[in-house]
């Protein structure tokens, strides 16, 4: 996981000394520039090379010009992959965003209560995505599950099996496992929200409700980019839970792209179309990376935070 | 421009194998330095594991000069890595697998050896082999690999006190399926367990429908590449009764959210929420472990899939898996060639071997192995699966192992949209006419 570029009180002080000091020490990046190179650059370069060949993972590597790509364009499959994937960012982005915004704000306050009740929702945090995704079959299960233990009709569904149903829990189960993430980046942002501001509402009258709308979410914005920008790249790539969880079915319900990819690579054997798919998602990634940055770079002069 | 896509993956795939060099709890073995090592790697998981391992000690004691280092894996991780190591060179001299489909792809890569010559020279072993057990073994004619290990039919399961509860019989015939269906449908009872969120569970239904109503040449032809072959009207009838099934509420409900690797749905049949299953062999074991006195208090009933009315197909006839199976990687060398084929000839399928694979339930794939099954609370099992696997005029390998892997995943894509009901027997056919013999 990158770390999100909270923005740092220090940083404007820091850009503003004498560029000798920064050549100095940008040998720092080296090491993790050779990581990125060797770890991401190089396969990237070979997963497009691949992207031009035919290949099941056993024999030989052939060249074949276009044909994975015409393969994966054709395939009705792809843009009912696209839209899966979209409607889990959108949908894990419209219930994270202001969940985990709310939550933040909560326990940005420094009550002891808060504190207790904020390391209680940072556990999901700590549990592996398979370890999730395996605990919720297991409670969804509608024979042996959670709604036939506690005698509960109303959970005795076909959870997994009717695409609505198996969608919904997706998107759930995503959230259940990042707003704690996303609540921690809000909390750090609302502490950094001046408190003199909030002196000045109060004073001027303004109520908790108008202190949020009109301080502290403005204030956030960048916060708000930095969450959305690592929800929607992250729910781009998003294999692990979905795969336990429901291995992209009922049927294709649920096949989001990087799903669709793994299926083709190392269940179908067909390396080239798997690796045009990986190509697309790249480019799909970046594209709306820049879209996020630069919703985000209109206005520099809207946040108030020093540095920011 | 693959080699390190290929290299990163080779190192990736290690949730946690298990090495033992040569002679590793052997005893006397370790004694064998400065000679060659063939290596294999087999699956973890008891109680199947611990007769791999012992095969293993009792051939590294009798070889010193000549050893096996094992590496284990737990299955899943074994699928993968075995794959992405024959693709990278880096294959264990003896590459064990399921035989059909996935042994057709190392052929056609040319990773492992052709033993049909070996065969011949050691006529007398073969013989001692179920003949059934050689169809996914071999490609073009040509044997490829040793059927090794044991025998596993699928089965269809069913629960005796609860029919006897209902007053009903074991069917006959797909119609009797039909009619138990509203029977227990009626006592609030769910007619079959299915754990269809693993797919394969649903193929299983199929592989016995095509069979018994149109006879073995249906998938035959499928397997042999013939075009259009799934649009033959036995498989489009076996669609249809399959469809007919689940819309008469035939499956307990739910059965899409049901998998079959946290054994839920055995779980159904022994706490008697299912009255019936179709299932692997291999879940006789495990429903003795797991539900109480249900199999051995002898409520556990077994048969061979019914007949269909008017259907072509030998009722004796059955699927699943007709043994697993070991090949010889072409990229080993002659001196860990001589090895791993001494293994294959004196210890698998061995005398030794057997007695362990009985002991432990399971029926080895050797003829005349039941007169070894003794009287014991699991003979009458280990005898029907016997008989069945004997008396077979077809012995269907799973579907999903003896095609392409290719094929095998738009398969199982469809099946699972058939038992949605989101596709119809017709568009079905259509979507697999399309991979035929890719």
């Amino acid at each position: 996981m990158t770390v999100p570029p909270i923005p740092a009180r220090g940083s404007a002080s820091v850009a503003a000394t004498p560029g000798g000091q920064g050549r100095g020490l940008s040998w720092l990046a080296v090491p993790a520039l050779l990581f990125f190179v060797a770890f991401a650059v190089i396969p990237l370069f070979g997963v497009f090379a691949l992207s031009f060949t035919t290949w099941d993972g056993l024999g030989e590597i052939r060249l074949s010009g276009l044909d994975s790509w015409k393969a994966v364009l054709s395939d009705p499959g792809l843009p009912h992959a696209l839209w899966v994937t979209f409607l889990v960012i959108a949908l894990s982005w419209a219930v994270q965003t202001p969940a985990s915004l709310l939550l933040g704000t909560f326990l940005a306050g420094f009550q002891r209560y808060r504190a207790v009740l904020a390391v209680l929702y940072f556990i999901p945090l700590l549990l592996s995505s398979a370890a999730i995704a395996i605990t919720f079959k297991a409670l969804l299960d509608p024979n042996f599950g959670l709604g036939a233990g506690l005698g509960i009709p109303i959970l005795v569904q076909d959870w997994l099996g009717r695409p609505v149903l198996a969608f919904g829990v997706v998107i759930f189960v995503v959230s259940w496992q990042f707003i704690p993430f996303h609540s921690l980046l809000y909390q750090g942002g609302v502490r950094q929200i001046p408190r003199s501001m909030y002196e000045a509402a109060e004073l001027d009258g303004a109520g908790r409700i108008r202190m949020f709308f009109s301080i502290t979410l403005p204030q956030l914005k960048y916060t708000i980019i930095t969450s959305s920008t690592l929800m929607v790249v992250g729910s781009l790539v998003f294999f692990d839970l979905i795969f336990v969880l429901t291995a992209g079915g009922p049927g294709d319900a649920t096949r989001v792209l990087a799903v669709e990819m793994y299926k083709r690579g190392f269940m179908a054997n067909l390396m080239g179309p798997a690796s045009a798919i990986a190509v697309i998602l790249v480019l799909v990634g970046l594209a709306l990376a820049l879209l996020l940055r630069r919703l985000g770079g209109r206005d520099q002069t809207h946040s108030q935070l020093e540095g920011a | 421009m693959g080699l390190p896509l290929g290299a990163a993956l080779a190192a990736c795939g290690s949730s946690g194998p298990t090495q033992t060099g040569a002679g590793g709890g052997g005893g006397t073995g370790g004694t064998g330095g400065g000679a060659g090592k063939a290596t294999y790697w087999y699956l973890t998981g008891q109680p199947n594991e611990g007769v791999r391992t012992r095969a293993v000690e009792r051939f590294n004691k009798a070889n010193p000069n000549g050893q096996l280092a094992t590496t284990t894996f737990q299955n899943d991780a074994f699928k993968a890595k075995i794959k992405t190591a024959i693709g990278a060179g880096e294959a264990p001299t003896i590459i064990w697998g399921w035989g059909g489909g996935g042994l057709r792809s190392y052929v056609q890569a040319g990773q492992v050896d052709d033993l049909t010559s070996w065969f011949d020279e050691n006529a007398a072993y073969k013989d001692r082999l179920f003949p059934s057990s050689f169809g996914a073994a071999t490609v073009d004619g040509k044997i490829y690999a040793v059927p090794v290990e044991t025998v596993t039919p699928i089965v269809l399961y069913y629960n005796k006190k609860i029919f006897d509860k209902v007053g009903a019989q074991a069917p006959q015939e797909w119609g009797d399926i039909m009619d138990l269906v509203k029977k227990f449908n009626a006592a609030g009872i769910a007619p079959f367990s299915l754990g269809g969120q693993s797919r394969w569970t649903n193929m299983m239904w199929l592989e016995f429908l095509f069979d018994r109503i149109g006879g073995t040449e249906v998938f035959q032809a499928i397997y042999d590449g013939e075009k259009d072959a799934w649009n033959n009207p036995a498989s489009i009838d076996a669609l249809t009764k399959m469809q007919e099934l689940i819309k008469a509420n035939g499956f307990v409900k739910g059965f899409s959210t049901i998998t079959a690797d946290s054994n839920a749905d055995q779980a159904l049949l022994y706490t008697g929420k299912a009255a019936m299953m179709l299932h692997g062999g291999w879940t006789y074991g495990s429903m003795k472990t797991d539900g109480g006195d249900f199999v051995t208090g002898g409520n556990l009933g077994y048969m061979n899939f019914p007949p269909v009315a008017g259907g072509k197909g030998d009722p004796s006839n059955t699927v699943g898996n007709p043994a697993q199976y070991m090949s010889i990687s072409s990229k080993a060398t002659a001196e860990e060639k001589e090895i791993a084929k001494k293994f294959l000839l004196t210890e698998m399928n061995a005398d030794a071997q057997s007695k362990d694979w009985v002991g432990i339930t399971q029926v080895p794939i050797v003829k005349g192995i039941d007169a070894q099954f003794g009287t014991g609370e699991d003979a009458p099992w280990q005898k029907f699966v016997y008989d069945t696997a004997a008396n077979a005029k077809s012995f269907q390998q799973s579907w999903d192992q003896a095609l392409s892997p290719t094929a095998a995943e738009v398969l199982l894509d469809n099946i699972a949209k058939l038992f949605q009901l989101s596709v119809t027997p017709q568009q079905f056919a259509k979507n697999l006419n399309e991979v035929i013999g890719k």
